[in-house]
């Protein structure tokens, strides 16, 4: 499918609130095809709930936020969260087989695996590998089914310098194409951001 | 943020003279209608005396369901257009239906004690009270269970209105087994229709409930708007 | 389509490997099934009477038995979240994850009924009857014990909660589901038909609504 060609995001004076507690308001922001985004701020600033509210899972309690993209947000999306999405007894194949299905695209698994460095663990059951494989394999969902804007919460969490890098390198070919990334990171990941967004 | 309190505002100050007002006239309904049920009114042609446990037990029906329905708006209107007090007033009014829901059913066994010679008969009608007797078990135990304030009040929202749903199907299936397997329910007094006489204190103590009822709610209310606002500054606070 | 038939194979596959598998479940309908009979005795004539609604509840305990993690672990472990990304609605993975629900216990259940029918004498003319209606009403609990899984699933240890928001649902089925077993396929069957559909319906649309709460 064709990334890019005029996706934008655009937030306008959004505010948040998680119960009784105000996150943050009043925040505004535009990314472009092409751009790498930062979200930086202290633990509980409200970086998840912001990359949660553009994915569609959560309301915010004011402000808009408007996907200028072909088809409609959910499906022009990827969320990857603190959590993997794995099933332990489920293998590697098998969730890539899964995640196919899910997202209604038939691309070749072996490239995705390959590129990611899971062709070795391809039969084994998720629970026994590592961290660092574990989101590795949640980076799959990325390469498997192409989707303009990715928003990544700490993508390079668990991962070793090599994982870092790679996260770096998929966020510049995904750039490439047109996509857009937002990502909410404590350090910088890599490729140069375009723009940051501090939550105080 | 305040938009939500502003309403709450207006009711706590309605409220803070209406609930002694309904109090007041719940009491005399119920001082005149107890001893007009169970002292002054007629007895049955059929059961004599025992009869007038049914001037408790018919309106702890009626509102029994009627404040599930009730419920069911107010989680519908909560639901739909996010109106913090209609989810106070739903989750205020539960444990009173569930009161008159079980008051409903000792009432019921014990007018049927002496008819049928039991302590309890799986009449049609009276297990259709009994499930909606657990429904607001379950609705009031899901509201508990659930910490977040705002989840718990959209997902009991969502339980009370498929539950309302579900209440008719319950009732149609427990009627339609038990007339394949017993004879007619005892819960209608002097066969099919009830004596004119017997409407005055029926009435009486409908209404009676209904002030009851009305009372309570407002207080239920009052207390949980009351208790919110310690915990929002008691949060506030803490950031 | 896919993101049906994938969540379908993955949640069946899940079920198999799951404690116990598809084993645990019939035999705690087995045991469910046997523990009054156990405890009455020889007395054919209480137990014809008695056996159809035994059969039944003890059919609705399994379901009940098993729905408590069905939402509980996409939840916890971020599935939910693709979930909400697919490019399938909610409600249909939902109903995906119902039929994998019904096709691990749900027939293997409804098959198993017949031995246990006869066991609870049963007339064995009945028997068919008895084996479809089963099938159905535990599309009827499927559908039941999808949203009391989905509005508890961010309650630690919810089974009992589970038990008591779905037992008003559940009554009905059980109640047209063991008239059945002594009339056959008449107006009760139909009756139970409607129900289990109702069910179904109403409870994968109000699963999807809670589900997409718990998101939140």
């Amino acid at each position: 499918m064709a990334e890019g060609d005029n996706i934008a995001l655009r937030a306008d004076k959004l505010a948040i609130r998680r119960g009784a507690r105000e996150l943050f308001h009043d925040l505004s922001f535009v990314v472009r095809a092409g751009e790498y985004v930062e979200v930086r701020g202290a633990n509980g600033a409200g970086k998840t709930s912001l990359l949660r509210a553009l994915a569609g899972f959560l309301k915010p309690s004011a402000g808009q936020i408007h996907f200028d993209a072909a088809e409609e947000p959910a499906l022009a999306l990827h969320y990857l969260g603190h959590l993997n999405g794995l099933k332990g007894s489920a293998s590697v194949s098998a969730h890539l087989r899964y995640w196919s299905g899910l997202f209604g695209v038939s691309s070749s698994l072996e490239q995705s695996a390959a590129r990611l460095g899971l062709m070795a663990l391809r039969d084994l059951p998720a629970r026994v590998l590592s961290q660092g494989q574990q989101r590795r394999l949640a980076l799959a969902r990325l390469l498997i089914a192409p989707r303009p804007i990715w928003l990544l919460d700490e993508p390079a969490a668990s991962l070793d310098g090599a994982g870092r890098t790679l996260i770096g390198e998929l966020v510049d070919s995904h750039r490439q194409r047109g996509g857009l990334a937002i990502a909410a990171v404590h350090e910088p990941l890599g490729p140069t951001a375009h723009a940051s967004v501090i939550l105080a | 943020m305040f938009a939500a309190f502003a309403n709450p505002a207006r009711f706590m100050s309605l409220s803070a003279w209406l609930t002694p007002v309904l109090g007041a006239i719940a009491f005399i309904l119920f001082a005149v209608g107890l001893p007009w049920a169970l002292a002054y009114s007629p007895a049955d042609y059929q059961q004599g005396e025992t009869v007038r446990i049914m001037y408790v037990h018919v309106p702890a029906a009626w509102w029994a369901l009627a404040i599930y329905a009730f419920m069911g708006g107010a989680s519908l209107i909560y639901f739909v257009w996010r109106h913090a007090l209609a989810d106070v007033a739903a989750r205020a009014a539960a444990p009173i239906g569930a009161v008159f829901a079980g008051l409903c059913l000792i009432t019921g066994s014990l007018w049927g004690a002496p008819t049928w010679g039991t302590w309890w008969e799986w009449d049609g009608r009276l297990t259709s009270m009994l499930v909606l007797f657990v429904i607001y078990l379950g609705y009031m135990a899901l509201r508990s269970a659930i910490e977040d304030e705002e989840r718990s009040a959209r997902l009991g929202a969502i339980l009370c209105m498929v539950g309302l749903i579900n209440l008719p199907i319950v009732h149609f299936s427990v009627v339609w087994w038990s007339t394949l397997h017993q004879p007619a329910s005892i819960f209608r007094p002097g066969g099919s229709a009830i004596d004119p006489s017997m409407l005055g204190p029926l009435l009486t103590m409908a209404f009676a409930y209904l002030a009851l009822f009305g009372a309570l709610l407002l207080m239920n209310m009052r207390a949980a708007i009351l208790r919110r606002r310690v915990e929002g500054a008691r949060l506030r606070g803490a950031a | 389509m896919s993101a049906f038939w994938s969540t379908f194979k993955r949640d069946f596959a899940l079920m198999w490997s799951a404690g116990g598998g598809v084993v645990a479940p019939l035999g705690f309908f087995l045991g469910a099934a046997a523990l009054v009979p156990l405890a009455m005795g020889p007395a054919h004539d209480a137990l014809a009477a008695a056996g159809p609604p035994l059969l039944w509840v003890a059919a609705a305990f399994a379901v009940l038995a098993t729905i408590e993690r069905l939402f509980q672990a996409d939840l916890e472990d971020g599935s939910l979240d693709q979930m909400l990304l697919s490019s399938a609605p909610l409600e249909l993975i939902v109903l995906a994850k119902g039929l994998a629900l019904w096709c691990a216990i749900g027939a293997p259940i409804a098959l198993a009924a017949a031995p246990v029918a006869i066991a609870l004498q049963a007339s064995p003319s009945l028997v068919p009857a008895i084996v479809v209606s089963v099938a159905l009403g535990m599309g009827g609990f499927v559908g039941a014990g999808l949203t009391g899984a989905a509005l508890t699933a961010s309650v630690k240890r919810g089974s009992v909660l589970i038990a008591l928001i779905v037992m008003p649902f559940f009554a009905p089925p059980i109640i047209f589901g063991s008239a059945v077993a002594s009339s056959g396929f008449g107006a009760a069957f139909l009756l139970l038909a409607g129900c289990a559909l109702a069910y179904l319906v109403l409870g994968t649309f109000a699963a999807a609504a809670a589900l997409r709460l718990q998101a939140e």
